[in-house]
Protein backbone atom coordinates (compact mmCIF):
# COMPACT_ATOMS: atom_id res chain seq x y z
CA UNK A 1 0.00 0.00 0.00
CA UNK A 2 1.27 3.34 -0.95
CA UNK A 3 0.85 5.44 2.15
CA UNK A 4 -0.77 8.58 0.63
CA UNK A 5 -2.51 7.75 -3.31
CA UNK A 6 -2.55 10.53 -5.80
CA UNK A 7 -5.97 11.75 -4.36
CA UNK A 8 -7.21 14.37 -1.98
CA UNK A 9 -7.41 12.34 1.60
CA UNK A 10 -10.80 12.03 2.36
CA UNK A 11 -12.27 14.19 4.73
CA UNK A 12 -13.24 13.09 8.17
CA UNK A 13 -17.46 12.72 8.00
CA UNK A 14 -18.46 15.76 9.38
CA UNK A 15 -20.51 15.67 12.90
CA UNK A 16 -23.91 15.85 12.43
CA UNK A 17 -24.87 19.59 13.74
CA UNK A 18 -28.24 20.93 13.83
CA UNK A 19 -29.33 21.22 10.45
CA UNK A 20 -30.61 25.26 11.21
CA UNK A 21 -26.54 26.09 12.07
CA UNK A 22 -25.58 23.83 9.36
CA UNK A 23 -27.66 26.12 7.01
CA UNK A 24 -26.54 29.71 8.47
CA UNK A 25 -22.90 28.72 8.49
CA UNK A 26 -23.21 27.70 4.65
CA UNK A 27 -24.71 30.64 3.67
CA UNK A 28 -22.56 32.61 5.77
CA UNK A 29 -19.35 30.76 3.84
CA UNK A 30 -21.15 31.21 0.51
CA UNK A 31 -21.43 35.42 1.48
CA UNK A 32 -17.46 35.32 2.19
CA UNK A 33 -16.83 33.52 -0.95
CA UNK A 34 -18.77 35.90 -2.87
CA UNK A 35 -16.94 38.73 -1.44
CA UNK A 36 -13.54 36.67 -1.71
CA UNK A 37 -14.59 37.19 -5.47
CA UNK A 38 -15.79 40.44 -5.78
CA UNK A 39 -12.76 41.66 -3.41
CA UNK A 40 -9.94 39.80 -6.14
CA UNK A 41 -12.04 41.65 -9.23
CA UNK A 42 -11.73 44.93 -7.75
CA UNK A 43 -7.96 44.44 -6.81
CA UNK A 44 -7.95 43.29 -10.40
CA UNK A 45 -9.74 46.66 -11.57
CA UNK A 46 -7.76 49.05 -9.30
CA UNK A 47 -3.97 47.83 -9.79
CA UNK A 48 -3.84 48.34 -13.31
CA UNK A 49 -5.82 51.62 -13.03
CA UNK A 50 -3.84 53.69 -10.31
CA UNK A 51 -0.44 52.71 -12.14
CA UNK A 52 0.33 50.38 -9.26
CA UNK A 53 0.96 47.83 -12.68
CA UNK A 54 1.62 48.60 -15.92
CA UNK A 55 -1.26 48.96 -17.62
CA UNK A 56 0.17 47.54 -21.03
CA UNK A 57 0.84 43.83 -18.83
CA UNK A 58 -2.20 44.34 -17.07
CA UNK A 59 -5.15 45.78 -18.56
CA UNK A 60 -7.92 46.64 -15.85
CA UNK A 61 -10.96 43.87 -15.38
CA UNK A 62 -13.38 46.16 -17.26
CA UNK A 63 -11.16 46.04 -20.58
CA UNK A 64 -10.78 41.91 -20.06
CA UNK A 65 -14.34 41.79 -19.91
CA UNK A 66 -15.17 44.07 -22.91
CA UNK A 67 -12.76 42.58 -25.04
CA UNK A 68 -14.34 39.09 -24.09
CA UNK A 69 -17.86 40.28 -25.10
CA UNK A 70 -15.89 41.11 -28.27
CA UNK A 71 -14.90 38.01 -29.04
CA UNK A 72 -17.96 36.03 -27.91
CA UNK A 73 -19.62 37.39 -30.73
CA UNK A 74 -17.31 36.03 -33.11
CA UNK A 75 -18.08 32.54 -34.89
CA UNK A 76 -14.31 31.95 -34.34
CA UNK A 77 -14.47 31.87 -30.50
CA UNK A 78 -17.26 29.03 -30.69
CA UNK A 79 -15.52 27.65 -33.26
CA UNK A 80 -12.33 27.30 -31.15
CA UNK A 81 -14.03 26.15 -27.79
CA UNK A 82 -15.95 23.52 -29.72
CA UNK A 83 -12.55 22.16 -31.13
CA UNK A 84 -10.74 22.40 -27.76
CA UNK A 85 -14.02 20.70 -25.76
CA UNK A 86 -13.49 17.97 -28.72
CA UNK A 87 -10.18 17.41 -28.45
CA UNK A 88 -10.45 16.92 -24.55
CA UNK A 89 -13.61 14.57 -24.91
CA UNK A 90 -11.98 12.11 -27.58
CA UNK A 91 -8.59 11.95 -25.61
CA UNK A 92 -10.66 11.92 -21.87
CA UNK A 93 -12.57 9.03 -23.41
CA UNK A 94 -9.98 6.87 -24.97
CA UNK A 95 -7.76 7.03 -22.23
CA UNK A 96 -10.62 6.35 -19.96
CA UNK A 97 -11.81 3.08 -21.94
CA UNK A 98 -8.28 1.87 -22.44
CA UNK A 99 -7.17 2.74 -18.94
CA UNK A 100 -10.29 0.63 -17.28
CA UNK A 101 -10.08 -2.12 -19.50
CA UNK A 102 -6.50 -2.68 -19.20
CA UNK A 103 -6.60 -1.72 -15.03
CA UNK A 104 -9.20 -4.33 -14.55
CA UNK A 105 -7.54 -6.92 -16.90
CA UNK A 106 -3.95 -6.19 -15.37
CA UNK A 107 -5.06 -5.98 -11.59
CA UNK A 108 -7.20 -8.98 -11.59
CA UNK A 109 -4.13 -10.95 -12.91
CA UNK A 110 -1.82 -11.95 -10.37
CA UNK A 111 1.14 -12.56 -12.80
CA UNK A 112 0.11 -9.74 -14.99
CA UNK A 113 0.33 -6.97 -12.11
CA UNK A 114 3.36 -8.43 -10.90
CA UNK A 115 5.01 -8.13 -14.07
CA UNK A 116 3.60 -4.74 -15.16
CA UNK A 117 3.88 -2.93 -11.90
CA UNK A 118 8.00 -1.70 -12.15
CA UNK A 119 7.04 -0.81 -15.94
CA UNK A 120 4.27 1.03 -14.81
CA UNK A 121 6.12 3.19 -11.90
CA UNK A 122 8.87 3.64 -15.12
CA UNK A 123 6.40 4.70 -17.89
CA UNK A 124 4.16 6.84 -15.24
CA UNK A 125 6.51 9.59 -14.65
CA UNK A 126 7.59 10.52 -18.28
CA UNK A 127 6.51 13.86 -18.89
CA UNK A 128 3.88 13.73 -21.75
CA UNK A 129 5.17 16.96 -23.21
CA UNK A 130 8.96 14.71 -24.35
CA UNK A 131 6.25 13.35 -26.65
CA UNK A 132 5.25 16.96 -28.54
CA UNK A 133 8.38 16.98 -31.41
CA UNK A 134 7.32 13.56 -32.18
CA UNK A 135 3.85 14.37 -32.41
CA UNK A 136 4.38 17.26 -34.39
CA UNK A 137 6.75 15.13 -36.74
CA UNK A 138 3.56 12.90 -37.04
CA UNK A 139 0.69 14.53 -37.19
CA UNK A 140 1.82 18.39 -38.03
CA UNK A 141 -0.21 20.92 -36.53
CA UNK A 142 -3.90 18.83 -36.64
CA UNK A 143 -5.77 17.71 -33.73
CA UNK A 144 -4.25 14.17 -33.77
CA UNK A 145 -0.93 15.24 -32.49
CA UNK A 146 -2.35 17.01 -29.25
CA UNK A 147 -4.43 14.01 -29.04
CA UNK A 148 -1.66 12.16 -29.04
CA UNK A 149 -0.47 14.14 -25.66
CA UNK A 150 -3.87 13.98 -23.65
CA UNK A 151 -4.10 10.46 -24.42
CA UNK A 152 -0.72 9.58 -23.01
CA UNK A 153 -1.33 12.12 -19.86
CA UNK A 154 -4.65 11.02 -18.74
CA UNK A 155 -4.23 7.26 -19.49
CA UNK A 156 -1.96 6.72 -16.41
CA UNK A 157 -4.20 8.34 -14.63
CA UNK A 158 -7.00 6.09 -15.17
CA UNK A 159 -4.87 3.47 -15.04
CA UNK A 160 -3.21 3.47 -11.51
CA UNK A 161 -6.43 4.62 -10.01
CA UNK A 162 -8.08 1.47 -11.20
CA UNK A 163 -5.43 -0.49 -10.26
CA UNK A 164 -5.64 0.80 -6.74
CA UNK A 165 -9.06 -0.38 -6.89
CA UNK A 166 -8.44 -3.77 -7.96
CA UNK A 167 -6.43 -4.26 -5.55
CA UNK A 168 -8.90 -3.32 -2.84
CA UNK A 169 -11.36 -5.97 -3.36
CA UNK A 170 -12.37 -7.55 -0.15
CA UNK A 171 -11.12 -10.67 -0.43
CA UNK A 172 -13.55 -12.72 1.29
CA UNK A 173 -15.83 -11.51 -0.93
CA UNK A 174 -13.84 -12.61 -3.72
CA UNK A 175 -13.51 -16.30 -2.32
CA UNK A 176 -17.23 -16.38 -1.96
CA UNK A 177 -17.37 -15.84 -5.60
CA UNK A 178 -14.77 -18.48 -6.36
CA UNK A 179 -16.37 -21.05 -4.06
CA UNK A 180 -20.01 -20.54 -5.85
CA UNK A 181 -18.06 -21.00 -9.37
CA UNK A 182 -19.09 -17.79 -10.74
CA UNK A 183 -17.33 -17.25 -14.11
CA UNK A 184 -14.39 -14.71 -14.38
CA UNK A 185 -17.27 -12.40 -15.98
CA UNK A 186 -19.22 -12.85 -13.60
CA UNK A 187 -16.65 -11.94 -10.82
CA UNK A 188 -15.23 -8.56 -12.54
CA UNK A 189 -19.11 -7.50 -12.65
CA UNK A 190 -20.40 -7.85 -9.20
CA UNK A 191 -17.31 -8.09 -7.23
CA UNK A 192 -14.71 -6.59 -9.11
CA UNK A 193 -16.23 -3.56 -10.80
CA UNK A 194 -18.33 -2.23 -7.53
CA UNK A 195 -15.05 -1.93 -5.31
CA UNK A 196 -13.40 -0.31 -8.31
CA UNK A 197 -15.66 2.42 -9.23
CA UNK A 198 -14.86 4.99 -6.51
CA UNK A 199 -11.21 4.80 -7.62
CA UNK A 200 -11.99 4.96 -11.36
CA UNK A 201 -14.51 8.01 -10.69
CA UNK A 202 -11.06 9.45 -8.71
CA UNK A 203 -9.42 8.77 -12.22
CA UNK A 204 -11.59 10.14 -13.85
CA UNK A 205 -11.86 13.37 -12.25
CA UNK A 206 -8.34 13.81 -12.14
CA UNK A 207 -7.49 12.52 -15.89
CA UNK A 208 -10.33 15.01 -16.65
CA UNK A 209 -8.36 18.11 -15.10
CA UNK A 210 -5.17 16.81 -16.71
CA UNK A 211 -7.05 16.26 -20.34
CA UNK A 212 -8.16 20.05 -20.17
CA UNK A 213 -4.11 21.37 -19.25
CA UNK A 214 -2.85 19.30 -22.12
CA UNK A 215 -5.45 20.32 -24.72
CA UNK A 216 -4.86 24.19 -24.07
CA UNK A 217 -1.03 22.66 -23.66
CA UNK A 218 -1.03 21.21 -27.33
CA UNK A 219 -2.63 24.27 -28.82
CA UNK A 220 -0.81 26.93 -27.37
CA UNK A 221 2.91 25.01 -28.43
CA UNK A 222 2.15 22.70 -30.99
CA UNK A 223 -0.63 25.28 -32.79
CA UNK A 224 -3.34 22.63 -33.28
CA UNK A 225 -7.03 24.46 -33.55
CA UNK A 226 -8.60 25.56 -30.17
CA UNK A 227 -8.79 28.27 -27.65
CA UNK A 228 -4.90 28.01 -26.41
CA UNK A 229 -3.98 28.83 -30.22
CA UNK A 230 -6.16 31.88 -29.89
CA UNK A 231 -4.34 33.04 -26.85
CA UNK A 232 -1.02 32.33 -28.92
CA UNK A 233 -2.27 34.51 -31.59
CA UNK A 234 -3.31 37.14 -29.53
CA UNK A 235 0.15 37.09 -27.54
CA UNK A 236 1.95 37.65 -31.04
CA UNK A 237 -0.28 40.09 -32.36
CA UNK A 238 -0.33 42.00 -29.04
CA UNK A 239 -3.75 42.04 -27.79
CA UNK A 240 -3.09 42.10 -24.07
CA UNK A 241 -6.59 42.32 -23.35
CA UNK A 242 -8.10 39.56 -25.37
CA UNK A 243 -5.33 37.64 -24.27
CA UNK A 244 -6.47 37.76 -20.48
CA UNK A 245 -10.10 37.42 -21.85
CA UNK A 246 -9.26 34.02 -23.32
CA UNK A 247 -7.21 33.27 -20.06
CA UNK A 248 -10.27 33.98 -17.84
CA UNK A 249 -12.50 31.80 -20.49
CA UNK A 250 -9.95 28.75 -19.79
CA UNK A 251 -9.79 29.23 -16.14
CA UNK A 252 -14.19 29.09 -16.09
CA UNK A 253 -13.63 25.91 -18.44
CA UNK A 254 -11.46 24.54 -15.55
CA UNK A 255 -13.76 25.27 -12.75
CA UNK A 256 -16.51 23.81 -14.46
CA UNK A 257 -14.84 20.61 -15.69
CA UNK A 258 -13.82 20.08 -11.90
CA UNK A 259 -17.59 21.13 -10.47
CA UNK A 260 -18.88 18.46 -13.33
CA UNK A 261 -16.68 15.59 -12.33
CA UNK A 262 -17.17 16.52 -8.55
CA UNK A 263 -20.80 15.80 -9.78
CA UNK A 264 -20.82 12.82 -11.95
CA UNK A 265 -18.98 11.32 -8.76
CA UNK A 266 -21.29 11.41 -6.68
CA UNK A 267 -24.57 10.78 -9.28
CA UNK A 268 -22.47 7.95 -10.15
CA UNK A 269 -21.34 6.79 -6.47
CA UNK A 270 -24.72 7.60 -4.71
CA UNK A 271 -25.33 3.89 -3.44
CA UNK A 272 -21.56 3.87 -1.83
CA UNK A 273 -21.69 4.61 1.85
CA UNK A 274 -18.68 7.02 1.58
CA UNK A 275 -21.33 9.40 -0.25
CA UNK A 276 -24.22 8.43 1.88
CA UNK A 277 -22.36 9.02 5.34
CA UNK A 278 -21.84 12.85 3.36
CA UNK A 279 -25.46 13.25 2.77
CA UNK A 280 -26.74 11.78 5.72
CA UNK A 281 -25.11 13.77 8.64
CA UNK B 1 11.68 -20.07 -0.07
CA UNK B 2 12.45 -16.46 0.70
CA UNK B 3 15.11 -15.89 -1.89
CA UNK B 4 13.30 -17.99 -4.50
CA UNK B 5 10.52 -15.39 -3.80
CA UNK B 6 12.97 -13.08 -4.33
CA UNK B 7 14.44 -14.34 -7.40
CA UNK B 8 10.61 -14.24 -8.75
CA UNK B 9 9.65 -10.79 -8.06
CA UNK B 10 13.45 -9.80 -9.60
CA UNK B 11 12.52 -11.77 -12.60
CA UNK B 12 8.83 -10.96 -12.82
CA UNK B 13 9.77 -6.89 -12.26
CA UNK B 14 12.77 -6.92 -15.40
CA UNK B 15 10.57 -9.19 -17.75
CA UNK B 16 8.63 -6.63 -19.36
CA UNK B 17 10.72 -4.00 -19.27
CA UNK B 18 13.66 -6.10 -21.21
CA UNK B 19 10.90 -7.78 -23.82
CA UNK B 20 9.77 -3.92 -24.29
CA UNK B 21 12.87 -2.35 -25.24
CA UNK B 22 13.81 -5.71 -26.76
CA UNK B 23 10.97 -5.36 -29.07
CA UNK B 24 11.72 -1.90 -29.45
CA UNK B 25 15.10 -2.82 -30.83
CA UNK B 26 14.34 -5.74 -32.87
CA UNK B 27 11.14 -3.94 -34.72
CA UNK B 28 13.16 -0.75 -35.70
CA UNK B 29 16.59 -2.81 -36.62
CA UNK B 30 16.34 -2.28 -39.91
CA UNK B 31 13.37 0.77 -40.07
CA UNK B 32 14.50 3.07 -43.03
CA UNK B 33 11.24 5.07 -41.75
CA UNK B 34 12.46 8.62 -41.57
CA UNK B 35 10.43 9.20 -37.82
CA UNK B 36 11.39 5.66 -36.29
CA UNK B 37 14.82 5.34 -36.35
CA UNK B 38 16.49 2.31 -35.34
CA UNK B 39 17.00 2.18 -31.37
CA UNK B 40 20.81 1.05 -31.88
CA UNK B 41 20.97 4.51 -33.96
CA UNK B 42 19.30 6.60 -31.28
CA UNK B 43 21.76 4.73 -28.53
CA UNK B 44 25.07 5.93 -30.60
CA UNK B 45 23.77 9.40 -30.90
CA UNK B 46 22.93 9.71 -27.36
CA UNK B 47 26.58 10.15 -26.00
CA UNK B 48 27.90 12.34 -28.59
CA UNK B 49 24.63 14.15 -28.78
CA UNK B 50 24.84 14.83 -24.95
CA UNK B 51 28.02 14.28 -23.42
CA UNK B 52 30.94 15.22 -25.52
CA UNK B 53 34.14 15.86 -24.51
CA UNK B 54 34.80 17.84 -22.70
CA UNK B 55 32.06 17.60 -20.13
CA UNK B 56 31.93 21.00 -19.33
CA UNK B 57 30.53 22.63 -22.61
CA UNK B 58 28.74 19.05 -23.29
CA UNK B 59 24.90 19.57 -23.89
CA UNK B 60 24.23 18.17 -20.35
CA UNK B 61 26.15 21.25 -18.98
CA UNK B 62 25.11 23.75 -20.83
CA UNK B 63 21.46 22.78 -21.86
CA UNK B 64 19.89 20.59 -19.07
CA UNK B 65 21.82 21.98 -15.82
CA UNK B 66 20.05 25.00 -16.35
CA UNK B 67 16.80 23.49 -17.27
CA UNK B 68 17.20 21.71 -14.05
CA UNK B 69 17.87 24.63 -12.00
CA UNK B 70 15.03 26.94 -12.99
CA UNK B 71 12.78 23.61 -11.87
CA UNK B 72 14.26 23.31 -8.32
CA UNK B 73 14.29 26.80 -7.68
CA UNK B 74 10.83 27.56 -8.95
CA UNK B 75 9.67 24.24 -7.38
CA UNK B 76 10.86 24.57 -4.26
CA UNK B 77 9.69 28.21 -3.80
CA UNK B 78 6.09 27.12 -4.57
CA UNK B 79 6.68 24.87 -1.54
CA UNK B 80 7.87 27.52 0.67
CA UNK B 81 5.33 29.62 -0.38
CA UNK B 82 2.62 27.19 -0.64
CA UNK B 83 2.95 25.69 2.42
CA UNK B 84 3.26 29.09 4.78
CA UNK B 85 0.03 30.26 2.74
CA UNK B 86 -1.98 27.09 3.53
CA UNK B 87 -1.19 26.76 7.20
CA UNK B 88 -1.94 30.61 7.21
CA UNK B 89 -5.02 30.16 5.02
CA UNK B 90 -6.05 26.61 7.10
CA UNK B 91 -5.58 27.72 10.09
CA UNK B 92 -8.86 30.13 9.72
CA UNK B 93 -12.15 29.21 8.69
CA UNK B 94 -12.94 33.19 7.47
CA UNK B 95 -10.26 33.15 5.43
CA UNK B 96 -10.73 29.82 4.13
CA UNK B 97 -14.03 30.47 3.04
CA UNK B 98 -13.33 33.66 1.78
CA UNK B 99 -10.60 32.66 -0.51
CA UNK B 100 -11.45 29.53 -1.77
CA UNK B 101 -13.49 30.36 -5.10
CA UNK B 102 -10.53 32.18 -5.79
CA UNK B 103 -8.24 29.88 -5.38
CA UNK B 104 -10.16 27.21 -6.96
CA UNK B 105 -10.14 29.35 -9.82
CA UNK B 106 -6.65 30.04 -10.22
CA UNK B 107 -5.55 25.99 -9.73
CA UNK B 108 -7.96 25.95 -12.97
CA UNK B 109 -6.42 27.85 -14.77
CA UNK B 110 -4.39 25.29 -17.17
CA UNK B 111 -0.69 26.33 -15.86
CA UNK B 112 0.68 27.31 -19.59
CA UNK B 113 -1.31 29.49 -20.61
CA UNK B 114 0.40 31.86 -17.77
CA UNK B 115 3.75 31.48 -20.15
CA UNK B 116 2.38 34.32 -22.54
CA UNK B 117 1.10 36.31 -19.39
CA UNK B 118 4.79 36.24 -17.54
CA UNK B 119 6.18 36.85 -20.61
CA UNK B 120 4.75 40.07 -20.55
CA UNK B 121 6.22 41.25 -16.71
CA UNK B 122 9.45 39.24 -17.21
CA UNK B 123 10.58 39.06 -20.69
CA UNK B 124 11.85 35.60 -21.99
CA UNK B 125 14.54 35.00 -19.66
CA UNK B 126 15.18 32.37 -16.20
CA UNK B 127 13.21 34.96 -14.07
CA UNK B 128 10.23 34.19 -16.42
CA UNK B 129 10.55 30.09 -16.82
CA UNK B 130 11.19 30.30 -12.98
CA UNK B 131 8.07 32.51 -12.10
CA UNK B 132 6.01 30.20 -14.14
CA UNK B 133 6.76 27.24 -12.55
CA UNK B 134 6.31 28.33 -9.43
CA UNK B 135 3.10 29.68 -10.12
CA UNK B 136 1.66 26.37 -11.44
CA UNK B 137 3.54 24.43 -8.99
CA UNK B 138 1.86 26.56 -6.16
CA UNK B 139 -1.93 25.76 -6.45
CA UNK B 140 -2.32 21.68 -5.34
CA UNK B 141 0.60 22.20 -3.17
CA UNK B 142 -1.22 25.38 -1.46
CA UNK B 143 -4.98 23.93 -1.35
CA UNK B 144 -3.84 20.47 -0.26
CA UNK B 145 -2.07 22.33 2.66
CA UNK B 146 -5.23 24.18 3.17
CA UNK B 147 -7.04 20.54 3.75
CA UNK B 148 -4.56 19.16 5.80
CA UNK B 149 -4.30 22.02 8.10
CA UNK B 150 -8.11 21.60 8.40
CA UNK B 151 -8.52 18.00 8.82
CA UNK B 152 -6.12 18.28 12.10
CA UNK B 153 -7.33 16.25 14.86
CA UNK B 154 -9.31 19.17 17.18
CA UNK B 155 -8.24 16.84 20.57
CA UNK B 156 -4.48 16.96 19.57
CA UNK B 157 -5.08 20.80 18.78
CA UNK B 158 -6.51 21.36 22.17
CA UNK B 159 -3.94 18.99 24.08
CA UNK B 160 -1.03 21.13 22.56
CA UNK B 161 -2.49 24.23 23.68
CA UNK B 162 -3.68 23.18 27.33
CA UNK B 163 0.44 21.64 27.71
CA UNK B 164 1.18 25.71 26.56
CA UNK B 165 3.54 24.43 23.66
CA UNK B 166 5.10 27.54 21.99
CA UNK B 167 3.41 28.51 18.78
CA UNK B 168 6.74 27.84 16.76
CA UNK B 169 7.00 24.48 17.88
CA UNK B 170 3.16 23.90 17.90
CA UNK B 171 3.58 24.86 13.77
CA UNK B 172 6.63 23.02 13.25
CA UNK B 173 5.65 19.71 15.41
CA UNK B 174 1.59 19.76 15.28
CA UNK B 175 0.44 21.36 12.35
CA UNK B 176 3.10 20.70 9.54
CA UNK B 177 3.81 17.58 10.61
CA UNK B 178 0.12 16.51 11.03
CA UNK B 179 -0.78 17.73 7.64
CA UNK B 180 2.46 16.47 6.01
CA UNK B 181 0.23 13.73 4.37
CA UNK B 182 -1.44 16.14 2.42
CA UNK B 183 1.05 18.45 1.96
CA UNK B 184 3.15 15.55 -0.15
CA UNK B 185 0.27 14.83 -1.66
CA UNK B 186 0.68 18.06 -3.30
CA UNK B 187 3.89 18.33 -3.64
CA UNK B 188 4.26 15.42 -5.94
CA UNK B 189 1.13 16.71 -8.04
CA UNK B 190 3.16 19.75 -8.21
CA UNK B 191 6.24 17.52 -9.21
CA UNK B 192 4.99 16.87 -12.76
CA UNK B 193 3.17 20.46 -13.03
CA UNK B 194 6.72 21.47 -12.46
CA UNK B 195 8.34 19.03 -15.30
CA UNK B 196 5.73 19.81 -17.90
CA UNK B 197 6.18 23.69 -17.28
CA UNK B 198 10.05 23.73 -17.63
CA UNK B 199 9.99 22.00 -21.17
CA UNK B 200 7.48 23.71 -22.35
CA UNK B 201 8.47 27.47 -21.06
CA UNK B 202 11.46 26.37 -23.04
CA UNK B 203 9.57 25.21 -26.10
CA UNK B 204 7.63 28.34 -26.05
CA UNK B 205 10.53 30.85 -26.06
CA UNK B 206 14.06 30.51 -24.93
CA UNK B 207 17.91 30.56 -25.90
CA UNK B 208 18.67 27.18 -23.88
CA UNK B 209 17.04 24.76 -22.35
CA UNK B 210 16.27 20.85 -22.68
CA UNK B 211 12.53 21.76 -23.91
CA UNK B 212 14.32 24.12 -26.33
CA UNK B 213 17.41 22.01 -27.59
CA UNK B 214 14.61 19.15 -28.54
CA UNK B 215 12.53 21.07 -30.35
CA UNK B 216 15.75 22.54 -32.31
CA UNK B 217 16.53 19.10 -33.38
CA UNK B 218 12.67 18.51 -34.32
CA UNK B 219 12.50 21.83 -36.67
CA UNK B 220 16.23 20.58 -38.09
CA UNK B 221 14.77 16.96 -38.81
CA UNK B 222 17.86 15.70 -36.40
CA UNK B 223 15.68 12.91 -35.69
CA UNK B 224 17.58 10.58 -33.64
CA UNK B 225 18.99 13.80 -31.64
CA UNK B 226 15.37 14.09 -31.15
CA UNK B 227 14.54 10.85 -29.88
CA UNK B 228 17.73 11.10 -27.73
CA UNK B 229 16.46 13.95 -25.97
CA UNK B 230 13.18 11.90 -25.76
CA UNK B 231 15.00 9.76 -24.34
CA UNK B 232 16.64 11.98 -21.75
CA UNK B 233 13.50 13.55 -20.75
CA UNK B 234 12.09 10.49 -19.86
CA UNK B 235 14.90 9.35 -17.45
CA UNK B 236 14.91 13.04 -16.42
CA UNK B 237 11.08 12.62 -14.84
CA UNK B 238 11.92 9.00 -13.37
CA UNK B 239 14.96 10.19 -11.42
CA UNK B 240 13.01 13.31 -9.87
CA UNK B 241 9.92 10.74 -9.49
CA UNK B 242 12.91 8.63 -7.74
CA UNK B 243 13.89 11.44 -5.25
CA UNK B 244 10.49 12.45 -4.81
CA UNK B 245 10.05 9.02 -3.01
CA UNK B 246 13.46 9.11 -1.37
CA UNK B 247 12.29 12.70 0.27
CA UNK B 248 8.42 11.32 0.98
CA UNK B 249 9.85 8.36 2.82
CA UNK B 250 11.11 9.38 5.96
CA UNK B 251 8.74 12.45 6.00
CA UNK B 252 6.01 9.91 6.21
CA UNK B 253 7.48 7.39 8.45
CA UNK B 254 5.34 8.03 11.62
CA UNK B 255 1.92 8.29 9.35
CA UNK B 256 2.63 4.56 8.22
CA UNK B 257 2.96 3.41 11.57
CA UNK B 258 0.04 5.12 12.47
CA UNK B 259 -2.07 3.58 10.05
CA UNK B 260 -0.66 0.56 10.29
CA UNK B 261 -1.93 0.90 14.00
CA UNK B 262 -5.21 2.36 13.28
CA UNK B 263 -6.06 -0.84 10.87
CA UNK B 264 -5.21 -3.43 13.93
CA UNK B 265 -1.35 -3.65 13.44
CA UNK B 266 0.49 -6.36 11.06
Amino acid sequence: MTTAPDVRAPLPPAPAAAVPARRRRSSDNLVLGLGGVATFAALLEVIPRTGLVDDRYLPPLSSMLSALADRVQTPEFWEALRQTLTTWGFGLGIALVVGVVLGVVIGSVEILRAATATTIEFLRPIPSVALIPLAVLLYGTSMQSTLLLVVYASFWQVLVQVLYGVRDVDPVARETARSYRFSRLSQIRTVTWPTTLPYAMTGLRLAAAVALILTITGELIIGTPGLGNLIAVAQTSGAVDSMYALVLVTGALGVLVNILARRLERRVLRWHPSVRRESAS
Amino acid sequence: MSVRHALRTVVLALTLPVVLVAAWWFATADSTSFYFPPLAEIVETFQPTWLEDPVASSRIVTEALPSLGRLTVGYLLALVAGVALGVAIGSSAKLRAFTEPVLEFFRAVPPPVLIPILMLFAGIGTQMKILVIMWGCIWPILLNTVEGVRGLDEVLRDTARCYRMRRTSMLFHMIIRGASPQIVTGARQALSIAIILMVISEMFAANNGLGFTIVQFQRSFAIPEMWSGIILLGLLGVALSLIFRAVEWPVLAWYRGYRQAQRGGN
